[in-house]
């Protein structure tokens, strides 16, 4: 008997749980040679601003033990240029597309949100909290529960697609940052984006990438992604999609025994281009060989 | 295209540089010059990020035993500068490899006829091989290769094979003229009244070097980039380089790996220019 992998977010059917992460797939097009993209559930693309940034300075990525730092410093084409150029190549694919975006204000926040709800191929909307804020001295939005509340409940004014909220980890407690969010009307939650982190070049005696710090992705952070899953879906109601160094089926089946309703694929579709759809069909052999007919039984079934 | 590659030599051909064949399905024949490929070491999570390579050579082989078929090959050649590439060159014949290939934009040939001038530093060298194979088939070729000692100058046989006319050009002056292949290159252009067209390839400070020589004598220019790039498809965007619009108030970012990594030497922003 073939397994069932559909899941819901938000009312968002999903043909499987496996997603590919905001920042690591482009706009969906840089893959679709390598990935049939109608093979995965959803894909998620690239963070938005409604100016285009050029980005950081180089070197912008620099590979560490298991994983890898990047300051890319949300480098995007801006919202005008993704309705105008990217949107298209969207209305071609028979799989939901989540725009990932951010803000320096709340109120650019619920702009960007507020025209990312009129375009019909975007069928969800994921808030990259990670950003400054700038009218309170630039502290993080997404590592401030009221500073993240309230860009929660600007997006969710603004728009009825499913609002999806990217949390930081780089917090000390991630269930208040979350708890915050479900309190205004986030639809899911992603947990987690990236970990701050650096690397030194020894001999220069320098800091390794030009923006000093990054964000450490890769499978060096799963174990930190899978501790924070399981706290956060212990503690909300709405679900969670899993986040950090999935690099397998296995990997991902533990996000789904931790909590996670779903997960995305990030670092390792720069390894291995087709590892979201490698995913997903490896999940489904798992559940054959283990007789598991339905993957929703294994949300939260983790024993301890 | 990703595929598994078959390893069918891999030869230290100079004091920490390896020549790699492997093999490579019939579609690798139409890689163009300057074209790279992404490589991953290893099926483990360290390194993780899979290295550019630049294409040295494609081909194909005939094996040696009765009634095998002919088998299309990859080259590349690669300097052992970190991790990944001291794995590489522990790894022998019939192990296998997960290449992505071919990739990016390779070298325009400009008009049959001209001379071409290719210029390569060490490793840098790399690319130009196959560039140099597709050229001679229509112009006359001249290769200035460079390095810091007789051992950074590689596969120069290779080049006089296919009819190059090799110039050479060391710092401590062990093969060739004594300093930089600049120099070289400069002669050269000096005697044909800055005539032909340049390629180039190596490390930053060469390329720069030549890129002001190219912009003061008005010879067309391209020059192929290195960069730190996770992905090769354009998606990461690690590896950019400065446009020659930029600036810190105007930012002028090109991706490496999708945009190049051959450029013209005037789309780029050069220090000092």
């Amino acid at each position: 008997m073939q397994p069932d992998l559909s899941v819901e977010i938000a009312g968002l059917k999903l043909r499987n749980p496996v997603m590919t992460a905001s920042g690591t797939f482009g706009y969906g097009e840089e893959f679709s040679q390598y990935v049939n993209l109608e093979t995965i559930g959803a894909f998620v693309t690239k963070g938005l601003s409604l100016k285009p940034r050029a980005g950081n300075p180089t070197p912008r990525i620099v590979e560490t033990p298991g994983g890898m730092l990047n300051a890319i410093g949300l480098q995007n084409v801006g919202i005008e240029a993704f309705i105008q150029k990217k949107v298209p190549f969207l209305r071609t694919v028979n799989t939901p597309a989540i725009a990932n975006f951010f803000g320096y204000t709340p109120e650019e926040y619920a702009e960007l949100a507020t025209r990312l709800d009129t375009i019909p191929e975007v069928a969800a909307l994921e808030v990259n909290i990670s950003c400054p804020n700038v009218k309170q001295g630039g502290i993080v939005f997404g590592t401030d529960p009221s500073c993240a509340a309230s860009v929660v409940k600007a997006c969710r004014a603004a728009t009825s697609k499913p609002l999806i909220v990217k949390l930081s980890p780089n917090v000390t407690d991630i269930v208040e940052m979350a708890q915050a969010c479900e309190g205004e009307g986030a639809d899911a939650l992603s947990v987690i984006n990236t970990l701050t982190g650096m690397a030194i070049d020894l001999e220069r005696r320098r800091p390794v990438l030009a923006n000093v710090t990054g964000g450490l992705s890769g499978p060096a952070i799963k174990p930190v992604a899978l501790r924070m899953v399981w706290q956060v879906s212990k503690a909300v109601k709405v679900p969670v999609i899993g986040i950090g160094g999935i690099m397998s089926a296995s990997d991902a089946l533990e996000f789904m025994l931790a909590g996670a309703t779903a997960v995305q694929v990030g670092t390792a579709s720069f390894v291995n281009p087709g590892a979201a759809q490698e995913i997903a069909q490896g999940m489904e052999r798992w559940l054959i060989d283990h007789g598991v007919d339905d993957v929703r039984s294994l949300i939260g079934a983790l024993q301890a | 295209m990703q595929f598994k590659a078959m390893i069918l030599d891999n030869a230290e051909v100079s004091p920490g540089y390896f020549r790699m064949r492997m093999t490579a399905p019939p579609e690798i024949l139409t890689a163009q010059p300057g074209q790279f490929v992404m490589v991953r070491v290893n099926p483990s999570i360290d390194p993780l990020i899979r290295r550019p390579f630049g294409v040295f050579d494609v081909g194909v082989q005939q094996p040696g035993y009765t009634g095998a078929a002919a088998q299309p090959y990859l080259e590349i050649l690669y300097r052992v500068v970190g991790k990944g590439t001291a794995m590489l060159a522990t790894l022998h014949n019939t192990d296998l490899l997960d290449i992505i290939a071919p990739l990016g934009t390779g070298f325009d040939f400009g008009p049959a006829g001209e001379e071409k001038l290719i210029v390569g530093g060490g490793v840098g060298l790399a690319p130009l091989y196959l560039l140099a194979k597709e050229l001679v088939k229509q112009s006359p070729v001249r290769l200035f290769a460079g390095g810091r000692t007789k051992d950074d100058v590689l596969c120069i046989t290779e080049f006089e094979r296919l009819g190059v006319e090799c110039y050479t050009a060391t710092e401590d002056g062990s093969l060739g003229e004594c300093g930089f292949v600049t120099k070289v290159l400069e002669q050269r252009l000096d005697c044909t009244a800055n005539q032909g067209r340049i390629f180039a390839c190596g490390p930053h400070g060469m390329l720069q070097a030549v890129a002001g020589i190219a912009a003061r004598r008005k010879v067309p220019c391209q020059v192929s980039l290195e960069g730190y790039m996770a992905c090769g498809v354009g998606a990461c965007l690690g590896c950019v380089c400065e446009g020659a619009g930029h600036s810190a108030d105007t930012p002028d970012y090109r991706c490496v790996c999708s945009e190049g990594p051959v450029f013209e030497a005037t789309e780029l922003k050069w220090e000092g220019a």
